[in-house]
């Protein structure tokens, strides 16, 4: 290895460079159920530039997507809706609940409504207000960054390698 | 609209109740008229249901009221129909084959006050799921509902 230090070359295990690209290039699935749908909008739109921190290119399939942004409150006949889109995105993969709403179920403590979206899927960051501002949601991708970055929610364990390939 | 009040009590007499609380017509009948009252008031001219839907007086035997608005459209004017149900499982005649959109109308007042439609082609819950328990417009219906909210999801 000698020599190699005044070159332009920057050493990484692995995980971490693969954590910094994910945390880099976060693609949403875009989930508006109601109002708060109007600010995650606004929040990809010029004003605020959600692609400053590339998280910008929102998807309308769960199987393109690793971070699903439940934006709006999430009635019980949604709920297993919720829970198979998000069982259709590919590891890994995050969860912003935006909004209060999203969060416990806001002011909606009625029958219709389930009372925060964690009682569905498990949820990463909780962006408060009602609807959030832009910033909040901007502040909930660049927290999810950094915990992407610092390991974050463990990977689901890998595939089991097949006996006769191991043994090969 | 007078003269159409005027042939509506003629054709069924002392069945029908017609009155104008704060000016709005009201007509009262059993809920075995409906059917024939409706194919009579939409060859009148009356030809939009605007709106079905009920009340629930809790307390008070028959409990429901099930209130149909029709609209005159050449004529402009509105007239309301006031039907009382009551009973464990309080049942109207379908109007779903007079007014197509009854179908739907009458699918979301069976949804929220289990109001049942007879003869209707496809009486499911519309709005709650299926699975759904109880009907959520009821005034002794919890506002938390009766189906239990799902545990918290940890990972």
């Amino acid at each position: 290895m000698a020599g190699v230090e005044d070159r332009p070359i920057l050493f990484a295990s692995v995980k971490k460079l693969a954590q910094w690209a994910q945390s880099g290039s976060l693609w949403p699935a875009q989930f508006g159920l109601a109002c708060c749908a109007i600010e995650m909008m606004a929040t990809a739109a010029s004003r605020f530039d959600l692609s400053r921190f590339g998280a910008e290119v929102m998807r309308a399939s769960p199987r393109q997507a690793d971070v699903m942004i439940v934006a709006g409150r999430v009635s019980h006949k949604m709920a297993p809706i919720v829970r198979e889109l998000y069982d259709q995105m590919p590891e890994p993969k995050w969860v912003i609940a935006m909004g209060a709403c999203a969060s416990v179920g806001g002011v909606f403590n009625n029958y219709a409504i389930v009372q925060g979206v964690d009682r569905v899927i498990p949820v990463d960051i909780y962006v408060p207000g009602c609807p959030p501002t832009p910033e909040g949601l901007l502040e909930a991708v660049i927290q999810l960054q950094k915990k992407i970055r610092m390991g974050g929610r463990p990977m689901a364990p890998a595939m089991p390698v097949p006996e006769e390939v191991a043994e090969a | 609209m007078k003269e159409i009040l005027e042939r509506l009590e003629e054709t069924f007499g002392e069945r029908v109740t017609v009155s104008a609380p704060l000016g709005q017509t009201v007509v009262e009948l059993p809920a075995a008229e409906i059917v024939s009252v409706v194919t009579f008031l939409k060859s009148q001219g009356f030809s939009m249901l605007i709106d079905l839907t009920a009340v629930d007086r809790l307390g008070r035997e028959p409990r429901f009221d099930v209130v149909y608005h029709l609209y005159h459209l050449e004529q402009k004017d509105w007239l309301r129909l006031k039907v009382q149900v009551g009973g464990e499982e309080p049942t109207v005649p379908s109007i779903a084959h007079v007014y197509a959109s009854a179908n739907a109308a009458e699918r979301e007042c069976y949804d929220m006050f289990g109001i049942r439609f007879r003869g209707h082609p496809d009486l499911r819950r519309i709005l709650m799921p299926d699975d759904w328990q109880g009907h959520p417009l009821r005034k002794d219906y919890p506002l938390t509902g009766l189906n239990p909210m799902p545990p918290l999801v940890r990972e």
